[in-house]
């Protein structure tokens, strides 16, 4: 496996992970405080939905010329880490609220007691239906993005749907056998490490697109991927002090 | 609303989000890339420069609130 591969399967594997925990969440409070039987429908539902954009969505990247998929899928991939890296510098530090997966169960699982059960649907509860399948089909299309775009710039959709999918088993083993949202999963910090991630191969494949030469080639990625670590871990450090200097001014 | 332009909102705010001037600054670092790219000189080092550039904007501009 060449180390672009690599790169590859560990960022839709972590990427898939984090998005895999956020919609556990959600499926685990509907089952709980509703019922599972809708919940189910709701996200068996949202699963055949995702199955249909990838059965549209992949075969058209694929066929596009390798230049052109790399520039506009690398691009896209750029923006989409970017703003992933962003909130991601933000929350390390300290100004935005970090995630959390039990404050956030426990949001829905009080906004889903407070709705009435009202008339059912085909013996369904249209509540618990609609909020699992809304959240399986949001979170998936992230995952859905991520896997076609990593995917198809390396011809590699085989790889990341595998990567993919054991992240996917991996989160809902492990959620179903402690029956509980995943709140100790490092979720901040996995997510500050696919925006770098993101960004850094966005990077590669928009420039490589463009018509530019990595010096190196796919090696390249060993030192852009470390160097916007360093980049990101820098400016949330220079935010930390900014903040700390700005407390002791006022304060002072 | 028609469904076509629904999609088409959807899909910028999935990808863009609320910051669509970073979006904007990867599409003309790609086109640089291409013009420096197309003259035969080295055009790598444009895009991780744009990304350092864009990304401490972006950050600002969350701050900021903008």
């Amino acid at each position: 496996m060449s180390a672009a591969e690599l790169g590859l399967a560990v960022s839709v594997f972590l990427a898939c992970a984090v998005e895999a925990v956020e919609a556990l969440t959600i499926v685990l409070a509907m089952g709980t405080t509703r019922s599972w039987r809708p919940t189910w429908y709701g996200v068996a539902a949202a699963t055949v939905a995702l199955a249909v954009v990838v059965a549209i969505a992949g075969p058209a990247l694929t066929a596009l010329p390798l230049g052109v998929l790399r520039v506009v899928v690398g691009g896209l991939l750029l923006v989409f880490g970017l703003q992933w890296l962003r909130k991601a510098i933000l929350r390390a530090a300290g100004l935005k609220a970090l995630h959390d997966e039990a404050a956030l169960f426990a949001e829905e699982s009080e906004r889903a007691r407070a709705v009435a059960h009202g008339p059912e649907r085909a013996g369904i509860d249209p509540y618990a239906f609609t909020v699992s399948f809304k959240g399986v089909l949001l979170e998936g299309l992230e995952v859905v993005f991520i896997v076609l775009t990593f995917g198809a710039n390396q011809h590699r959709i085989g790889l990341a749907a595998i990567a993919a999918l054991a992240a996917v088993a991996v989160v809902v083993a492990v959620g179903f056998a402690v029956r509980a949202p995943l709140a100790r999963v490092p979720e901040n910090a996995l997510k500050f490490a696919v925006g770098v991630m993101l960004a850094s191969f966005g990077t590669f494949w928009s420039a490589e697109g463009a018509g530019a030469h990595w010096p190196g080639g796919d090696a390249a990625l060993l030192v852009i991927i470390p160097g916007l670590l360093i980049a990101a871990l820098t400016i949330v450090s220079w935010l930390r002090r900014a903040a700390a200097s700005r407390l002791v001014e006022r304060s002072a | 609303m028609n469904a076509v332009r629904r999609v088409a909102l959807g899909v910028w705010d999935f990808v863009v989000g609320d910051d669509w001037i970073t979006a904007a600054g990867v599409a003309v670092a790609i086109a640089i890339t291409a013009m420096i790219a197309s003259s035969g000189a080295a055009a790598w080092w444009v895009m991780p420069a744009a990304v350092l550039v864009l990304l401490v904007q972006s950050v600002g501009r969350a701050l900021r609130g903008g």
